[in-house]
């Protein structure tokens, strides 16, 4: 098992080839050793009868095809996980950066995971308050659920991951049970110092385990460190019962390493140069949010995506969208009118959320409430485009009225503070003075018994 | 003889074998010391390639594999309906048994029980001579099936010998039948079938009857056939896996085969826990007495995403055999054909349009001919009817699956993104999709319904035509300087989205609604359409009409009356009258 070998074939890109290698297995960890006597870190990707093609994770520089020397390890991608990684800082192939030492590991786990049967899942069901209108009111977010981010250049999402991830409020979590993982993928030290500052302030810190691969670390190292972050998380939650938030940035940044990785081993490519299984890849990250019938744990995840050029139809962020259950969708627009979090009400949707909400979840009134919202924002946007026709002045009352309402909803339903924790009787009494602005027959999606207790026939202006 | 050979290379799920000819296409095969299940999907001069159902971590050049020397097959007995399966018809549940909540590689477990003793009654004697697909005896398999035990589509024979009633095992022989060429063959409740074969039938008869959905979008305007073909393509989050959960539910199928194709793990477990407690509004019984589901989620491994198609639409196929209505939902198409194009890439083939096979086009049409309206071989009639979503990317309609499925399916119903962000549901777009089957259809309508209901379906179409064509206008100039016939059209139309073709699926009668409903909800709006029209003929401003609040009256139909109390509809006719009536006498007030 521990045969080295001297030299190989060829180097291109991040990839390596291994000629006369015997006893090699698919997808198996080989060690290579540097000119310099540096160590590396490579993963057989594909095996002949005696060639194995290597990438390798912290990129091929500096590798000569005479000096090198490789060694299988036989094993797969192993994480050593333990309680005790509570608290610390690993680099993007899950090796601890923070100079507190070796993990002293219970067991390691293959970092691909298996996949979790449907039959053992547990349909999710109990919401999280994240104190954010939009995400409450409108997409609410429910334990063991994946609702990504999508976000643009410049928006504030590293805020919101943050204010959601501080407020979060999990039935069933409390202090010790509660962590978060969280997994940098080529993102700037910035970013990354940011999130550990903010979780530092809110005196988290020590319920926090990053991964980090920046945007200056390897770019192969990238595509392990969702699959590491996402074993410590299913260590946490699935062995110790525990509620688990991870947020995952930058999905782009990621699927960018893979398209990369793709491209040097000349792969056709599909949209836009990624590879056809970008689908299936995203979905071995994202389907491994949930919760299982044994135990109590759950893993609820948010992953947070740049679009580039705010592109929806892109295919990073529409391949996700085709994964996740539903999507927080930020806009350039609100954020210029000066509204944060910018949540796009439209796009944005949670799927679960009708499970979740309601009586005996949130309140009675939640979900039609929702709908309303979503129906008179929806036609405020049609009334402004008319309005850019015909002028305000030509609109009909109804009409003005739901400028007036679309205004008011983005300043005080949608904006809120940095720090503004709303619990959800907040936001829904919110929601009916809002809507309060609109006649009473308008609003047709919520039940007429409902209507009577929130918005009395007499109050119809 | 033993056909073996040894692995050369491993590429992801695909692994080249030497060392042995003996391999035959799509041949299933044992791969390397774990026994992963796989198939042959190429016999070349050098290697035979093997398509592997499992994760191929770990694998190794010069493992074993060797071949079943049978073409990848199911199994078809009593026990399928109201299980769940992989891919490749491995149960769920017993998989759960053996390899925890986590699914294990290398697992060998039977599709069905074979130790559950099943209470059969024989329907056959000793001396008939009996031929494919003949029953000769039937057991309850759930609540609501009665499973047909049937000769084998190829044997044909006279039976020598037979088991009386009594209670036997999927393996137990419980007849012999001697075929001409004087071999005896044993007939069990168990056969075992080659998933890319189509069973035989005894020929296909034109599609005359509707699949009844309850969803007045689907039945009323754009409706489904048994035996029949649809598609439901659309971006992600615009309803395809919702519709086709209230297909799977509601419709008036004796049988529904789910297929969970590549996507999402909760799905599959939200439809076994709803269906589970669900009771089917015509029998009373559980709707996982009728229903048997596949799931391959997208993080399963990708070939046997491949295969669970045609696992799906084999069992379907037995079923008709014996003479059931099936309906096979397939969710989703695309991540079926992506499956094909990452096998299709790791054999170097030449890629078509954006990256695909260019067989992608013969496989689909494939697929979906294996729909249809048939005469079973035992004399009966059968049919299965096949609906797949199709995910596009970037929810564009003009990329290769949608196309190539376009080609192949005659009811089209697309979802729209814009539909979806106003909260639109079903997002289903009434101007895009269309159903080739309402000519077919007319007649059964017309006799079970009601004569009138195509003549309605037609002016509800052209409103909502007419309105398509004034928002271009209205988008310009605005609704206020429209004449006011026009402004009725409008109004009307939007009694119909709102009031008709929105149905909310969780609402507990609006989710479902029966057709004779469906009809005398048309029938109020066109009633309430022509009423305005007299009014407005005399002059009467239509916002004397809109003030009365009688179109969201009638919108609210849907929520205030019941699916049993259709007697409410007269007292609606009633309003409708009365609304009209007031604001005339008003209006001759305000004159004199
Ligand atoms: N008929 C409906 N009634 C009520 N809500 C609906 C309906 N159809 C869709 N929705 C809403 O839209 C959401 C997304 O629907 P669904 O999961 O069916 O989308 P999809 O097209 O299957 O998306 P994907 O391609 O990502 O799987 C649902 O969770 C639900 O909130
Ligand atoms: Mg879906």
């Amino acid at each position: 098992m521990n045969i080295e070998y001297l030299g190989l074939k060829s180097v291109s890109g991040s990839l390596i080839v291994i000629e006369g290698i015997k006893d090699a297995s698919f997808e198996e960890i080989v060690e290579i050793k540097t000119d310099e006597g540096g160590s590396r870190m490579g993963k057989i990707i594909e095996l002949g009868g005696d060639y194995a093609v290597v990438q390798v994770y912290e990129g091929t520089r500096g590798l000569s095809k005479t000096n090198t020397v490789t060694r299988l390890t036989g094993r797969p991608m192993e994480l050593g996980v333990s309680k005790e990684i509570l608290g610390r800082i690993f680099d993007g192939a899950g090796r601890p950066i923070d100079g507190l030492g070796k993990i002293f590991a219970e067991k390691y786990i293959d970092v691909n995971g298996k996949p979790m049967n449907p039959v053992s899942r547990e349909y999710p069901r109990n919401y999280i308050q994240t104190g954010i209108s939009s995400i409450d009111g409108l997409a609410t977010l429910i334990r063991g659920q994946k609702l990504p981010i999508f976000t643009g250049n410049g928006l504030p999402h590293d805020e919101l991951a943050v204010q959601i991830a501080t407020q979060a409020k999990i039935e069933g979590a409390n202090r010790d049970n509660f962590a978060i993982v969280f997994c940098a993928m080529g993102v700037s030290g910035d970013v990354a110092d940011y999130f550990r500052k903010k979780f530092q302030e809110n005196g988290v810190l020590e319920r926090v385990v990053m991964f980090l691969n920046l945007s200056s670390d390897p770019v192969g190292e990238r595509i392990i460190t969702p699959r590491c972050a996402l074993t410590a998380a299913e260590y946490l939650a699935f062995e110790h019962n525990m509620h688990i938030l991870v947020i995952l940035t930058d999905m782009t940044s990621y699927a960018e390493a893979l398209r990369e990785i793709s491209s040097s081993q000349n792969e056709i490519p599909s949209r836009k140069g990624f590879p056809g299984y970008l689908y299936s890849d995203f979905a071995s990250i994202y389907e491994r949010a949930g919760m299982l019938n044994t135990g109590s744990g759950s893993i609820t995840q948010i992953p947070i995506l740049t679009m580039p050029n705010d592109d929806i139809t892109h295919p990073i962020p529409d391949l996700t969208g085709y994964i996740t259950e539903g999507q927080v969708v930020l806009e350039r627009n609100l954020y210029q009118k000066g509204i944060y979090p910018p949540v796009s009400v439209l796009p944005s949707l949670s799927r679960l959320m009708k499970d979740g909400i309601g009586e005996g979840f949130t309140r009675e009134d939640h979900p039609d409430v929702a709908n309303q919202l979503f129906a008179a924002y929806s036609n405020v946007q049609e009334v402004r485009s008319l309005a850019s026709v015909i002028g305000e002045d030509e609109l009909a009352d109804t009409d003005k009225k739901y400028l007036e309402f679309g205004r008011a909803f983005e300043r005080e339903f949608i904006s809120q503070g940095r720090d503004e924790n709303r619990d959800i009787d907040q936001t829904i009494d919110l929601a009916w003075n809002l809507l309060k602005i609109l006649p009473r027959e308008e609003l047709s999606r919520i039940d007429s018994k409902i209507l009577d207790k929130y918005y009395p026939a007499e109050n119809t202006p | 003889m033993e056909v073996k050979g040894t692995i050369f290379s491993i590429n992801g799920p695909v692994v080249k074998v030497v060392g042995s000819d003996g391999f035959k296409m799509y041949d299933q095969v044992f791969v390397g010391s774990e026994r992963l299940i796989g198939e042959v999907i190429g016999v070349g001069d050098k290697h035979t390639v093997v398509q592997v159902y499992e994760n191929t971590t770990g694998l190794k050049p010069g493992e074993e594999v060797v071949s079943t020397q049978r073409a990848m097959s199911v199994i078809l007995a009593p026990g399928i309906i109201g299980g769940i399966f992989d891919g490749i018809e491995r149960p769920l549940k017993v998989v759960e048994k053996q390899s925890g909540a986590f699914i294990e590689r290398g697992l060998t477990v039977d599709p069905v029980d074979t130790t559950k003793k099943w209470k059969v009654e024989i329907l056959a004697k000793v001396g008939d001579s009996v031929s494919g697909s003949m029953i000769i005896a039937q057991t309850p398999e759930t609540l609501q099936i009665m499973h047909k035990v049937m000769v084998p589509p190829d044997v044909s024979g006279v039976i020598e010998e037979i088991v009386p009633n009594g209670e036997y095992t999927i393996t137990d022989s419980i007849a012999k039948v001697k075929t001409a060429s004087g071999k005896t063959v044993d007939i069990k409740l168990m056969q075992v079938w080659p998933i890319r074969i189509p069973r035989p039938h005894n020929g296909r008869v034109n599609v005359r009857r509707p699949l009844m959905t309850g969803q007045r979008v689907i039945d009323t305007l754009f409706p489904l056939a048994k035996g029949g073909t649809a598609a439901i393509p659309g971006g992600f989050g615009t309803g395809k896996t919702m519709t086709q959960h209230q297909l799977a539910k509601w419709s008036d199928a004796d049988i529904i085969i789910y297929i969970g194709c590549g996507e999402r793990g909760n799905e599959m477990t939200q439809v076994l826990e709803e269906f589970t407690s669900l009771s089917d509004p015509k029998t009373g019984s559980s709707l996982m007495d009728r229903t048997a589901l596949i799931a391959n989620t997208s993080n399963m491994p990708v070939a046997a995403r491949e295969a669970s198609i045609y696992t799906g639409i084999t069992l379907a196929e037995y079923y008709r055999d014996m003479g059931y209505h099936v309906a096979i939902m397939a969710d989703s198409t695309s991540r079926w054909a992506e499956a094909l194009r990452e096998i299709s890439g790791r054999l170097e083939e030449m890629p078509a349009e954006e990256g695909f096979p260019a067989y992608l086009s013969s496989r689909l049409a494939a697929f979906y001919e294996r729909a249809g309206y048939v005469n079973t071989l035992c004399k009966k009639e059968g049919s299965i009817t096949v609906i797949g979503a199709v995910s596009p990317q970037g929810g564009d309609f003009s990329e290769p699956v949608t196309q190539n499925t376009k080609r192949f399916v005659r009811s089209f119903l697309a979802l729209d993104r814009l539909l979806a962000y106003s909260r639109h549901y079903p997002a289903i777009n009434w101007l895009s999709s269309y159903s080739e089957y309402v000519e077919e259809l007319t007649p059964w309508y017309e006799e079970n319904i009601n004569e009138k209901f195509m003549g309605h379906r037609t002016r509800l179409i052209a409103i909502l035509q007419e309105e398509a064509n004034l928002n271009e206008i209205v988008k310009l100039i605005g609704s206020d300087v429209l004449p006011d016939d026009q402004k009725l059209v409008l109004q009307t139309a939007r009694v119909i989205r709102e009031g008709f073709l929105q149905q909310n699926a969780y609402h507990p009668s609006d989710t479902y609604v029966p057709i004779s409903k469906q009809f005398l909800m048309m029938d109020i709006i066109l009633y309430l359409n022509e009423k305005a029209r007299e009014i407005l003929s005399r002059s009467i401003p239509i916002s004397q009409i809109i003030k009365t609040g009688i179109f969201e009256e009638i919108i609210s139909i849907k929520y205030k009356v019941d699916n049993e109390n259709l007697g409410k509809f007269d007292e609606y006719r009633a309003l409708i009258d009365k609304a009209c009536s007031d604001v005339i006498a008003n209006n001759e007030v305000i004159k004199r």
